[in-house]
C-alpha cells in the first residue's frame, strides 16, 4: 500500500501521535522520533515494553539525539504539544480528560506493564479521532485491542508490515482483528512521519 | 483490557461515585477518572454485569461492596519495589532517623503489607529495630488481614529476590522468612514491630506523630487537589524535620507544599519537612 493523499491528510490532521512496540521495535521507534521536527505541532506518546529495575539508557539516548522536547512521564504531567513522552517501566500510563497523564500500578496486561492496550484505550476514550497510532514489532498481542479501539473511535491506525517486523506477533494480532486501517512498510512509515 | 468492549459514560461514572458515597461513605469523587473507569469496567467484565445491574447490586448487597472496594482500590504491591529507594533511605535518611529516641514510621496505603515489612527489614539491617515501629494503614479491611498474617507465597517472595539484592542489603530476602512448603511467613520480630489498621486518607485525621511517612503509588490515583489535602495531613502528622517518601514517578504538585518540603533525593522522591 502506497502513501496516498488520504493517509497524508489524516496524519497532518492528527494532534497526537501514539507509537507502540515491544521486542524489536526500539531502534525503529527511535529512528522515527529522531526524524520528527521540533515544530511538528503534535504530542508524541511512546509505549515500549521495558524491563523493570533496569535503569535503561533510553532516556539519555532520546534526550541527546532528538530535536523535540523529551520526557519520561511522571504522574500528573501536563500533556504538551511538541513534546515526546515515554511511558515509564512498571506502571500503566493513562490519559485524563483535564489534559494530563495519570499512572497506575495495577496488574500487567499481556504480561506487560506498561501495556500498550491500556494507553491506547485511554487515548481512544479521551481523544476520539484526534490520534494517529502506529503499532510496531513485538512478541505478544498487547496493543492490538487498543489499536482497534482507536480505529473504532475514528483515529488513524497504522501497523508495521509483518514482513518488516523483527517479531511479527504484535502487528499480526492487530491485523487479525482488523485494527489496522493501513499496513505500511517500514520505509513508508518513516517517510510519512517526515511528511 | 482483554476482550473488554463495553464502556460507561462520564455521567454514569459520576452516578456510581455518588451512590457509593451516599450508601457507604467512601468518596471516590477526587480519584483520577481514567483509572477509576478502567477498574469499574473490569468489575463489570469479571462479574458479567451491565451498568444497571452493577448499580442494583451495589445498592442491595453490602457484601458485594467489600468485593467492589477491593477491586476499585489497586492492591498490587511488591517488597523492595524500587530498590534504589531503600539504598537512598539507608544512606541519606537512616543516619538522621537514628538520632531520634523512637522512630515511628507510617506506611500509608500499605495494602497487604509488603512495603511495611520491607521497611521493618531495612530498620533491622540498620540496627534500629529496638527503637522503631511501623504503622501500616489502608482503607481496605481485607488486605489488612493479609498484612497482619504476613504469609506470602514462596513464589512471590522469590520474585522479590532481585529487588532485595539491588537494594544493597546483606544476605537474601528468604533469610527473613520461615518457609514451609510454598508459604513464606515473615519472622515474628517484624510482626511485633508493625501494626496494621484501617485509615482512610480522605476522611480520617491525624492519629500519631511520625518521623517518617511512606506513601508510595497512592497519589497516582488522586487528582491534584486531593493530593494537596493529603499532603496537609502528612505535613501535620510529621515531627519537625520528619521525612516523606512518595512513589518514584510521583511528585509534589502543590506550590504550597513544595515550599514546606525540602527535596532530599529527587530521583527517589524523598522529602523532608521544613518549618513547623
Amino acid at each position: 500500500m502506497a502513501l496516498d493523499k488520504h493517509i497524508i491528510k489524516r496524519w497532518h490532521n492528527a494532534d497526537i501521535l501514539l507509537l507502540g512496540g515491544s521486542a524489536g521495535s526500539f531502534k525503529l521507534i527511535f529512528e522515527a522520533v529522531k526524524g520528527l521536527s521540533p515544530a511538528l505541532n503534535k504530542t508524541v506518546i511512546i509505549v515500549i515494553h521495558r524491563k523493570r529495575n533496569f535503569f535503561s539508557e533510553i532516556e539519555k539516548l532520546f534526550n541527546e539525539n532528538i530535536r523535540m522536547k523529551f520526557r519520561e512521564i511522571v504522574d500528573k504531567d501536563k500533556i504538551e504539544v511538541n513534546t515526546v513522552y515515554i511511558a515509564p517501566a512498571n506502571y500503566h500510563t493513562l490519559i485524563e480528560k483535564q489534559g494530563y497523564f495519570s499512572l497506575d500500578v495495577s496488574d500487567a496486561v499481556w504480561y506487560s506493564k506498561p501495556s500498550i492496550d491500556v494507553t491506547f484505550e485511554s487515548a481512544a476514550d479521551i481523544y476520539k479521532d484526534r490520534c494517529a497510532a502506529i503499532l510496531f514489532s513485538g512478541a505478544n498481542q498487547d496493543g492490538a485491542e487498543g489499536l482497534l479501539n482507536l480505529r473504532d473511535s475514528g483515529s488513524l491506525t497504522i501497523v508495521q508490515h509483518p514482513d518488516d517486523a523483527e517479531m511479527d506477533t504484535m502487528p499480526r494480532s492487530a491485523i487479525d482483528i482488523n485494527a489496522a486501517e493501513y499496513i505500511l512498510r517500514t520505509t513508508e512509515i518513516l517517510t510519512l512521519l517526515k511528511t | 483490557m482483554e476482550g473488554l468492549t463495553s464502556t460507561i459514560s462520564q455521567k454514569q461514572l459520576e452516578e456510581l461515585i455518588g451512590l457509593v458515597r451516599k450508601i457507604y461513605g467512601f468518596d471516590f469523587s477526587d480519584y483520577t477518572k481514567a483509572s477509576l473507569k478502567r477498574r469499574i469496567l473490569r468489575i463489570m467484565m469479571l462479574k458479567k454485569l451491565e451498568f444497571y445491574d452493577l448499580k442494583h447490586i451495589l445498592v442491595n448487597n453490602v457484601e458485594f461492596f467489600q468485593e467492589f472496594l477491593e477491586e476499585i482500590t489497586v492492591n498490587v504491591t511488591e517488597m523492595f519495589r524500587d530498590p534504589a529507594l531503600y539504598k537512598a533511605l539507608y544512606n541519606q535518611v537512616i543516619p538522621y532517623l537514628s538520632t531520634y529516641q523512637h522512630i515511628k514510621i507510617w506506611c500509608a496505603g500499605c495494602s497487604s503489607g509488603e512495603e511495611a515489612y520491607s521497611l521493618a527489614i531495612l530498620m533491622q539491617e540498620a540496627g534500629l529495630e529496638k527503637k522503631s515501629f511501623i504503622y501500616g494503614t489502608d482503607i481496605n479491611t481485607e488486605v489488612l488481614k493479609e498484612a497482619r498474617k504476613g504469609i506470602y507465597s514462596l513464589r512471590k517472595i522469590k520474585s522479590y529476590a532481585e529487588n532485595y539484592q539491588l537494594s544493597g542489603l546483606k544476605g537474601s530476602i528468604t533469610d527473613h522468612f520461615t518457609i514451609l512448603y510454598d508459604a513464606a511467613t515473615i519472622h515474628n520480630e517484624f510482626k511485633n514491630n508493625t501494626l496494621f489498621s484501617v485509615h482512610n486518607l480522605i476522611s480520617d485525621n491525624i492519629f500519631n506523630e511520625f518521623q517518617m511517612i511512606s506513601c508510595r503509588n497512592v497519589f497516582i490515583y488522586f487528582e491534584i487537589d486531593l493530593q494537596e489535602k493529603i499532603l496537609e495531613l502528612f505535613y501535620n502528622s510529621l515531627c519537625p524535620h520528619g521525612f516523606l517518601c512518595l512513589g518514584s514517578k510521583e511528585t509534589i504538585r502543590s506550590d504550597k507544599f513544595r515550599k514546606k518540603f525540602k527535596v532530599i533525593n529527587l530521583a527517589e522522591n524523598i522529602y523532608q519537612k521544613i518549618g513547623s
